[in-house]
């Protein structure tokens, strides 16, 4: 008797065994990814809130330094437009140098004000293109990396735009230099690119800014 | 009275007032200069928006140095270096 019971005894511990082993691991697991949360100084719970504010404060600072224009067409369409600074023809590869190959092959294209633009979305990649044709010239992805702050290292959208609308006024060559050059299609879908420029014709129509090339496209 | 307020984008923050005053007060200078310095050591760019007074178009300009800030500025804002993305 006592023998089958001994014997009972082992069979179901060897029955259990495995079981209890997969309960410590996961247990041990679950420890050491909380010490290692713990001990981490960067790792900031997503607050949306805070989020929001940020993003308040950011849309302010972003009215304060564009012009009226650039902040209605933000406020309204999602994106601003940065005309190109560059004559066209000068390097390789950038905007201004596509831009001027489309325009010498217009008829009656003598050097219009602004040969190509950007189109500049938050977290999206800045898009250059030609106004007079609405040629999509190339999508430039780009970021503006935080890496001293904790959490994210993503600054607000506003922001964002804020970031490139600075940069592209300031020192074209340098944040085109370097962004990741890309054919249009590779993060921003064309059909809503192309939507989003006959949307601007249209607002820009709407105010009235006929001498601008898309309100004379439209 | 001229001040001028150093500024900075933050992510979770919106921009941030780094440091504040009249770069004409020598202490306060030595402030901005040091505040400066510590924010392109952390790998931050510094742009100062403009108004052209002509036109009324608005751009931003690249100072690489304190001596780079137009006397006339109010505002210098620090924001992270652009990388491929």
């Amino acid at each position: 008797m006592l023998l089958a019971l001994l014997v009972l005894a082992l069979i179901t511990a060897a029955l259990a065994a495995p079981a209890i082993v997969r309960a410590v691991s996961r247990r041990t697991h679950a420890l050491g990814a909380g010490r290692r949360r713990a001990h981490r100084p960067d790792a900031i719970a997503y607050d949306p809130g805070r989020e929001r504010r940020a993003e308040q404060r950011a849309r302010q600072l972003l009215r304060s330094c564009v012009n009226d224009e650039e902040w209605g067409m933000y406020r309204d369409l999602g994106f601003i437009r940065v005309d190109g600074r560059k004559r066209a023809g000068r390097r390789g590869g950038e905007p201004s140098e596509v831009a001027g190959q489309a325009a010498a092959g217009r008829p009656g294209s003598e050097a219009p004000p602004a040969p190509y633009a950007y189109l500049v979305y938050p977290h999206k990649p800045i898009l250059a293109y030609v106004p007079g044709s609405g040629q999509l010239l190339s999508e430039y992805c780009v970021e503006f990396p935080d890496l001293t702050s904790g959490g994210s290292g993503r600054l607000p959208a506003s922001d964002d735009v804020l970031a490139k609308w600075m940069a592209l006024t300031s020192d074209e060559s340098r944040v085109i230099g370097r962004a990741n050059m890309h054919l249009v299609g590779r993060q921003l879908d064309p059909a809503r690119v192309r939507r989003d420029l006959w949307r601007l014709s249209e607002w820009e129509r709407r105010r009235g800014n006929r001498g601008s090339v898309e309100a004379r496209r439209a | 009275m001229i001040q001028i307020k150093f500024l900075r984008m933050k992510p979770g923050h919106g921009e941030v007032l780094l440091a504040e005053g009249d770069p004409r007060v020598r202490e306060e200078e030595e402030r901005l200069v040091e505040e400066f310095r510590r924010q392109l050591d952390e790998g931050m760019w510094a742009a100062v928006p403009t108004e052209n007074p002509g036109s009324g178009r608005r751009e931003a300009r690249m100072v690489r140095d304190y001596s780079d800030i137009p006397l006339q500025a109010e505002r210098v804002i620090f924001f992270p270096r652009a990388a491929g993305g």
